[in-house]
């Protein structure tokens, strides 16, 4: 049987939700597989959206037209925004899921999605054909449609590759295997060897969970209570701040203790990682509960957080406390925690090891190198969690579309957006462990806020086709708002009047000298917009996102300055593109580390090549003198 | 876009007569103004025509005049550079230009890195294709050379302590980044406080090494200059006096110098770096002879030697070894205790040299060495001294490595930037920023300071969050 389609999207996870949906809203005919309907858009692991960084990623793929956060907002349980307390860079949503109503609801826009089929069946090889390339007199391969196991081929423009933990899975809980996927799910055993074959490098990487529980068998009186905020923000751009306000439902606080770690420590021999079992890589910074034990052998405790996996279900989350531990240790091991003594688990902790690849095989618009018409997204491309999953699903769909209709790919970089961050780092930087967003690899973070999510992206989103006129138009309004008041605030004569004087003296301000302007005494620590109400008659009323973002352009306008100083540097270096036929081996000057590995990753910039681990800045000047000298001055 | 705008002195770092700094860039023209002073004529130096050259004076911000210089300007795109270029033609003289050096960079600009001006001119499309390939090469080995050489160059104590800074910078910005990144486990309770203490302390230790940047002690900079002679002859005394403190154990028992000392002095600009060497003869003392022979290596290495003798006791056998051993080097002889019974003349040097010295050699070794008469005591000849020692930099017998000046010219900027940085940190705690404001400034410390030792910021900061910090989800 033959079918004939634009874009194939192999998964339905957060990915391939993402990179369907981008493709069938810009035009084409696109089909997404998964070896289960009932487990689109499923969280295996955590019932959360968001938090520290990956907060940013949401906001910014929603920034971009893709569907996460709206489909959060209208699943969410329970919200909050971490980091209050800290400067605006750092701020970060997160919201508690209902599972499968978010799976549910997700599963309905992919259904009424046009463009978009929804097929089970599980792919098991990617066709492809040679050809001449433009660039170079030499011939690679390009994507011409997929098999599946019962034989259909589906020819296409354009495939991409979602397949997460699901390529030749194993699930290990002690010394029980289960060859599955997540959750008992069908692994998909074939297409390792048809990407082998294409000449993909698949390495193997392993990622864990906690046991679920019953809620019945937990004494909450032990724990400490964790309340969502009072007044929930929205993630979506688009989402109408009241339609958020909801009941929202409680998380729990609990600690492990000596007990805990001494069962973990007797019984370590019997954890699949600690004997050797698993041969792939884990992630450092979501460590199971043995890792943590072991590693931070000096601390008492550590934190657990007790997290309802949805509104209709007696499942309990146990955050902090993933686990490869037989179940008997398992059992034991969880009842040591104040109020789980009596728990029952519902679902045992177990890891999970897949295959993967690493991701320095594609070009920044998550392209394989190799193979035209073939993108990657997600966990398939070394990194974890939901969040980052989506974002490159969202750009591999949008550039696979963009490729097809033959328009400029979309590459996001460092001075833009977290996604751009998270990109850059997985196809330059080397990965021994599954990659996960965090605040500190973000250099520019104060321009990276989420709260300007939307003034840094909606262009683009809109430009691409994915952001509506209307939505764009409301951006553009907001920008026009933001600027007109920053400049009303630096323009407002403050002089030393009594009033005034008095006005500063009740809340605590040092007095004046001479006269100032409203956007001065912003600036000062004690003040703030809502404070000068009272010496700003000629204010109109704003909506609170202006405000927002004009309290935090005056206030921290110096550190906004010198970061945006930094951005330049860096921008000349990300501007120099390296052309696709440039052949290092005729560059002389290049040491022959350097030329190793710029021959073997190909960076599209100047500014990528200086990210390679080996690549020095001597080699950078050598290059950029190559480049000029070979393309520039032969203008 | 706008390129930042770099200075450079373009002229060996020899006493020669005259001397240029160039300045290349958008602001170039501007920042040369802001330091250029001509009574008759006020007019902005950007008024002028291209190529065209302007007689006035550099003054220092309080108005001190440093020297009677021609400006030469020169517009983008007909430069060397094909930016706007200012070349200052000043007065030669190592302190000169690095006073004038000091005020252009107080001024905006920025020091050039090396090859720097060639990089621009070529990336601005001035040099053509054939001069390209020799172009990569320079900068290719420059780089390299030169970071190899800073390193090298950099006084152990004074890398350790940047290393010793930068650990501690990363450990702040890995805390505070953790913290931000697990806000549930890790918590910045008092951290604000203990940041202040701690950012004090790096700050008065940026300070201290700023300062000792000053007096060029960074880098073992400059000219090496090795003391010799036999025991008790008045090396240490010599040493002492060109220092000005008690640093070598001066007594009456010959051969209490036992090992090699070794201090930077800097005789009116000219940087020597002095090494006193143990009492030369032959001894049975085991401790004393390491010394002699760790002299002789560094004899080996030296680019001058002051050879001092004692005059007033008849020269013997370990004089001869000396002598033989000195015999292809720059030499200055200085007779020692000659206000006491003389037995050692000028005269009776000679004979010795030619005594040594095979015909050819005899007189290349003649013209290689000065004699002066001294008295350590009564500090006579000292000033002699000094002057022979600056007519022989003038006259270009000695060089200076002006590699090692630029960088230490470079990391002196880099110690400003870091100092810069922390105290920004100090002023974002007490104006009471988010903490998360401190790691921006604190990364621009720790990068200037990496720059020093040649190492980059970047994957290592996550490696260093995920050792010390326990990252949970």
């Amino acid at each position: 049987m033959n079918e004939q389609v634009d874009v194939c999207v192999v998964g339905a996870g957060h990915a391939g939700c993402e990179a369907a949906l981008a493709c069938a809203r810009l035009g084409l005919e696109t089909v997404i597989f998964t070896v289960s309907i009932d487990s689109i858009a499923m969280m295996p692991c955590n019932p959360n959206v968001g938090g520290t960084s990956k907060g940013h990623l949401v906001r910014e793929i929603d920034a971009l037209g893709g569907e996460m956060g709206k489909n959060i907002d209208k699943t969410f349980i329970q919200s909050k925004m971490l980091n209050r307390s800290k400067g605006p860079a750092v701020h970060s949503l997160r919201a508690q899921a209902d599972k499968a109503e978010y799976s549910r609801a997700m599963r309905n826009v992919l259904e009424n999605q046009e463009n978009l089929t929804i097929k089970q069946a599980e792919v098991c090889e990617i066709i492809s054909k040679n050809i001449e390339n433009n660039d170079k007199k030499e011939t690679i391969k390009q994507i011409i449609g997929i098999k599946t196991f019962t034989g259909t081929v589906y020819e296409c423009k354009a495939v991409i590759l979602c397949t997460g933990t699901y390529l030749k899975a194993r699930c290990l809980c002690g010394e029980a295997i289960t060859y599955t996927g997540p959750n008992g799910l069908q692994p998909a055993n074939y297409l390792t060897d048809s990407l082998k074959n294409l000449g993909i490098k698949i390495r193997r990487f392993k990622t864990g969970t906690p046991a679920r529980m019953d809620k019945r068998s937990i004494d909450f009186e032990k724990m400490e209570e964790q309340f969502g905020d009072e007044r929930v923000v929205p993630f979506s751009f688009s989402t109408n701040p009241e339609d958020v306000q909801i009941d929202q439902v409680s998380c729990w606080l609990t600690y492990t203790n000596e007990k805990t770690h001494e069962i973990i420590r007797n019984n370590l021999d019997r954890s699949p990682i600690y004997a050797g079992i698993i041969e792939g890589t884990g992630p450092r910074y979501c460590p199971s509960i043995e890792d943590k034990v072991v590693k931070f052998a000096d601390k008492e405790r550590h934190q657990v957080f007790i997290e309802p996996e949805g509104l209709h279900t007696n499942e309990m989350y146990v955050g902090g406390m993933s686990s490869s531990l037989p179940e008997d240790v398992q059992l034991a091991m969880y009842r040591t925690v104040p109020g789980l003594e009596q728990c029952k688990i519902v679902r045992n902790a177990y890891a999970i090891e897949y295959d993967c690849i690493d991701s320095r095989q594609l070009y920044p618009t998550l392209e394989f190198k190799e193979i035209k018409g073939l993108f990657s997204a997600g966990q398939f491309n070394g990194s974890s969690g939901y969040e980052e999953a989506a974002a490159q699903g969202l750009l591999a769909g949008m550039n696979a579309a963009l490729t097809i209709l033959e328009k400029e790919p979309v590459i996001l970089d460092r001075s833009q957006a977290y996604i751009g961050v998270l990109i850059d780092d997985l196809v330059t930087k080397e990965n021994f462990e599954p990659y996960r967003m965090m605040t500190s690899r973000a250099e520019y973070r104060l321009l990276l806020r989420q709260d300007n999510a939307d003034l840094r992206l909606r262009k683009i989103g809109f430009e691409v086709g994915l952001v509506s006129k209307r939505q764009y138009d409301d951006t553009l309004n907001k920008k026009y708002l933001i600027d007109k008041e920053v400049e009303r605030l630096k323009n407002t004569v403050i002089g030393a009047s009594k009033e005034h004087q008095q006005f500063l003296e009740a809340h605590g301000s040092s007095l004046l000298k001479t006269g100032t302007n409203l956007a001065e005494l912003m600036c000062r620590p004690e003040l703030s917009y809502e404070i000068l109400f009272e010496i700003d008659p000629e204010r109109k009323w704003l909506s609170e996102d202006v405000i927002e973002q004009v309290e935090i352009e005056i206030k921290y306008e110096g550190y906004i300055e010198r970061q945006m100083k930094q951005v330049e540097q860096f921008k000349k270096m990300e501007k120099k593109r390296i052309p696709s036929d440039l052949d290092y081996q005729d560059v002389s000057s290049l040491r022959l580390e350097a030329r190793q590995k710029l021959s073997a990753y190909r960076p599209v910039s100047v500014g990528q090549a200086s990210r390679i681990s080996g690549v020095s800045p001597a080699d950078i000047s050598v290059l950029l003198i190559y480049m000029e000298q070979k393309y520039h001055s032969s203008r | 876009m706008k390129t930042d705008t770099i200075a450079a002195i373009s002229t060996a770092m020899t006493n020669s007569g005259i001397g240029i700094i160039r300045v290349s860039g958008e602001d170039a023209i501007s920042t040369v103004h802001s330091v250029f002073v001509n009574k008759q004529n006020r007019k902005c130096l950007d008024t002028y025509q291209s190529h065209t050259i302007h007689y006035g004076y550099i003054a220092e911000k309080n108005g001190t005049i440093v020297d009677e210089v021609m400006v030469s300007i020169m517009k983008a795109p007909y430069s060397y550079t094909m930016e706007d270029v200012v070349e200052i033609n000043c007065h030669g003289g190592i302190f000169i230009l690095q006073k004038i050096m000091d005020i252009v960079i107080d001024a905006g600009a920025r020091i050039a890195q090396p090859g720097e001006f060639t990089k621009r001119a070529f990336l601005n499309g001035r040099i053509d294709l054939s001069k390209a390939e020799a172009v990569m090469d320079i900068i290719s080995s420059k780089n390299e050379f030169a970071l190899q050489s800073s390193i090298k160059q950099l006084k152990g104590s004074v890398s350790e302590i940047v290393c010793d800074l930068r650990k501690e910078i990363l450990y702040e910005i890995a805390f505070i980044e953790s913290a931000l990144d697990d806000p549930e486990h890790i918590s910045l309770d008092d951290y604000p406080e203990r940041l202040f203490e701690k950012t004090e302390k790096i700050c008065s230790r940026l300070q201290k090494l700023l300062n000792s940047a000053d007096d060029g002690r960074l880098l073992k900079e400059g000219i090496n200059t090795v003391i010799v002679g036999r025991p008790n002859v008045g090396k240490s005394s010599l040493l002492n006096i060109l220092v000005g403190e008690e640093k070598a154990i001066v007594t009456e028992i010959a051969g209490t110098t036992r090992d090699i000392l070794e201090e930077t002095i800097s005789l009116d600009g000219i940087t020597l770096n002095m090494i006193d060497t143990a009492g030369i003869r032959n001894t049975e003392d085991i401790v004393e002879k390491i010394g002699v022979e760790r002299a002789k290596k560094v004899v080996k290495e030296a680019d001058l030697i002051i050879y001092v003798i004692d005059a007033s006791v008849p020269m013997d056998e370990n004089d001869f070894q000396i002598m033989q051993m000195i015999a292809d080097k720059k030499v200055i002889i200085l007779l020692n205790k000659s206000d006491l019974h003389v037995h050692v003349t000028e005269e009776k040097i000679y004979e010795v040299i030619s005594e040594i010295s095979k015909n050819d050699a005899k007189d290349s070794f003649l013209n290689r060495v000065k004699i002066i008469k001294t008295s350590m005591t009564r500090k006579e000849g000292i000033t002699l001294f000094i002057k022979t020692i600056k007519e022989m930099f003038l006259h270009g017998d000695l060089s200076y490595n002006d590699e090692v000046y630029i960088t230490n010219m470079r990391h002196k900027e880099a110690l400003k930037d870091a100092c810069e940085s922390m105290l920004q940190v100090k002023k974002s705690i007490e104006d009471s920023m988010p903490e998360d404001f401190y790691s921006i400034d604190l990364m621009s410390a720790y990068a200037s300071l990496g720059t020093i030792i040649g190492e980059e910021v970047g994957e290592d900061l996550v490696n260093e969050i995920f050792s010390r910090f326990c990252m949970g989800k």
